[in-house]
């Protein structure tokens, strides 16, 4: 399998689906292992790298996954190579950048993969579409118990699972949702989503891009606490708590926008529409913000009945082939698939080459002008 | 709020001190705050919050520190000086070796939490299973009783009770 296989089109975590997709944009767990009778990473040298490489690929490359399951060599991939691993979320970019032997096996279309040699000797991840965090948690407990039985993890009773920074002590387990707050930020109270996330000890970072800047409003909220606390307690806080208020806030926002300030929202959409439609060259971070103002009016449409003026502007443009179920307008799909595919080195590798920054620009600005005006 | 320095700017830098016991507070903006020298991220990476947790601990590390400075770890050769400096561990030995030290790291990191709940590898004997088992009951029953849940806590109640029954025969 070659990564040009699934580079030409969203994995399906990103496909808009799911329940309360227009917010919460997919669900995450990951969980960190060692194995029991080695150091940790830091302290290991590149041939006892190599030696918990294959013992991790080969146990792992042995389980039933489905049939699809590929294995890449993460430190002898080329520099493209790995930036679409990340943008894709399929690894981390400490993984992507670090040293030494070290690889990812991928799954079940994407949605499990299994970084080895990462900061832990395993991170094991499951991604779903929507508000999954249940069934994400089953089935990584289930793959969890595969290795298990053929491995021997580092454990103790008193500390759980013993992860190479303190941090991920316990369960090892970092639950993720990535959600999508345009109306917070567009109404100026995107404070009280962090204030929230600050009150019940959560992490937030950007979806997109790197560090914390949250790119075209998408958030990834994080559990910190994975010590003395069961894992489907986690899971129950963010799917009975925190998610719910969450999209409270959000859903206020909106209507919030529909109610008092819908000039300003049909505004966003307006301008956001002509930019994209005409620019010549746009760069990354700005076509994450314009979309992001499409994908809020699309929702809006689709899960309130809004009708603005702008709005109905979306949807009298023609829809591109990708909308075959849905013609004469621009669907979700369509603008997931443009604000993952116009990414930078999506861009690059469905060109075939590497491509210098302003070719670039004038490249995803072609993409997103053809699905916009055909 | 206006800065507590300048007087003229908005007081974006909100500064808590507790030292012996007296709580001061300082409310400042960014350009007096890099003044000050005082660094601020929005989001501190938990690595480096981690590292500074430990470096601002001077008082256990004068008690601790002593005798941990020095120590290296005979599995891996790890020390609490290359902790500070990459905020990961060397092996799982040292979870124990440096454990004093390390305590107050995993309690402030973990909301005060120091012991495992959750889940158990499978292949764990089945006394210390049992244990862990114990635990999470315990833990549950808690969480119940926090959410009101009464006829969960009632079932859970029951469970650990029954637990500890078997065990008695079993001794």
């Amino acid at each position: 399998m070659k990564l040009t296989d699934i580079s030409s089109d969203i994995n399906e975590w990103f496909n808009g689906s799911g329940p309360l997709a227009d917010i919460v944009i997919s669900s995450r767990i990951r969980l960190a292992r060692n194995l029991a009778g080695y150091k940790f990473l830091s302290r290991c040298s590149i041939a006892e790298k190599s030696e918990i490489l294959k013992k991790l690929k080969d146990a792992l490359m042995s389980l039933e996954l489905g049939d699809k399951i590929f294995y890449i060599s993460v430190d002898k991939a080329a520099a493209l190579d790995k930036h679409f691993l990340v943008e894709r979320h399929l690894i981390s970019r400490h993984h992507a950048f670090g040293k030494g032997p070290r690889g990812v096996i991928i799954a079940q279309r994407e949605s499990f993969t299994a970084m080895i040699n990462e900061e832990d000797h395993l991170r094991i991840q499951v991604l779903k579409a929507g508000c999954q965090l249940s069934g994400c948690l089953e089935q990584i407990n289930r793959i969890d118990d595969m290795i298990e039985q053929k491995l021997d993890y580092a454990f103790s009773p008193r500390y759980g699972y013993l992860t190479a920074c303190p941090t991920n002590l316990g369960t090892g387990i970092r639950v993720s949702v990535m959600l999508h707050l345009p109306a917070l930020k567009m109404t100026g109270q995107i404070g009280k989503f962090f204030k929230a996330t600050r009150d019940m000890n959560l992490a937030v970072r950007g979806l997109f891009g790197e560090g914390t800047e949250a790119a075209g409003d998408f958030y990834q909220l994080s559990n910190q606490v994975t010590l003395g606390i069961l894992e489907q307690d986690i899971v129950r806080q963010f799917e009975n708590t925190i998610i719910p208020e969450i999209v409270e806030y959000e859903n206020a926002a909106r209507n919030q926008l529909l109610a008092s300030q819908i000039d300003v929202l049909d505004d966003k959409i307006s301008r956001a529409m002509a930019l994209l439609k005409n620019a010549r060259l746009i760069s990354s971070q700005e076509a994450l913000f314009l979309l992001s103002h499409l994908r809020l009016g699309i929702n809006m449409h689709e899960h309130m009945g809004a009708t603005t003026p702008a709005i109905e502007r979306l949807y009298t443009l023609a829809g591109s082939a990708d909308d075959a179920d849905k013609p004469g307008g621009l669907s979700i799909t369509t603008i997931n698939r443009l604000f993952m595919l116009t990414l930078p080195a999506h861009l690059q590798l469905n060109y075939g080459r590497p491509l210098d920054t302003t070719h670039r620009d004038a490249l995803r600005a072609k993409i997103i002008r053809s699905a916009l005006n055909s | 709020m206006q800065c507590q320095i300048c007087n003229k700017s908005e007081a974006t830098i909100h500064l808590t001190e507790i030292a012996d016991g007296v709580r001061t507070e300082m409310h400042i903006c960014e350009h007096c705050a890099a003044e000050q020298g005082i660094a601020v991220k929005s989001q501190m990476p938990i690595n480096e919050l981690l590292s500074s947790l430990l470096a601002s601990q001077p008082s256990d590390e004068q008690m601790l520190g002593a005798m941990d400075k020095e120590l290296s770890c005979p599995q891996c050769g790890f020390t609490l000086e290359q902790f500070r400096k990459e905020a990961v561990l060397g092996c799982g030995y040292d979870y124990e070796l440096f454990e004093k030290s390390l305590l107050p790291l995993i309690e402030k990191a973990h909301n005060g939490q120091t012991s495992h709940c959750g889940k158990i590898p499978s292949k764990t004997p089945a006394d210390t299973k049992k244990q862990i088992e114990l635990l999470n009951l315990r833990q549950q029953l808690e969480t119940a009783v926090q959410a009101e849940d009464y006829e969960l806590a009632a079932k859970l109640r029951d469970k650990i009770k029954n637990s500890g029954q078997q065990r008695e025969i079993k001794d």
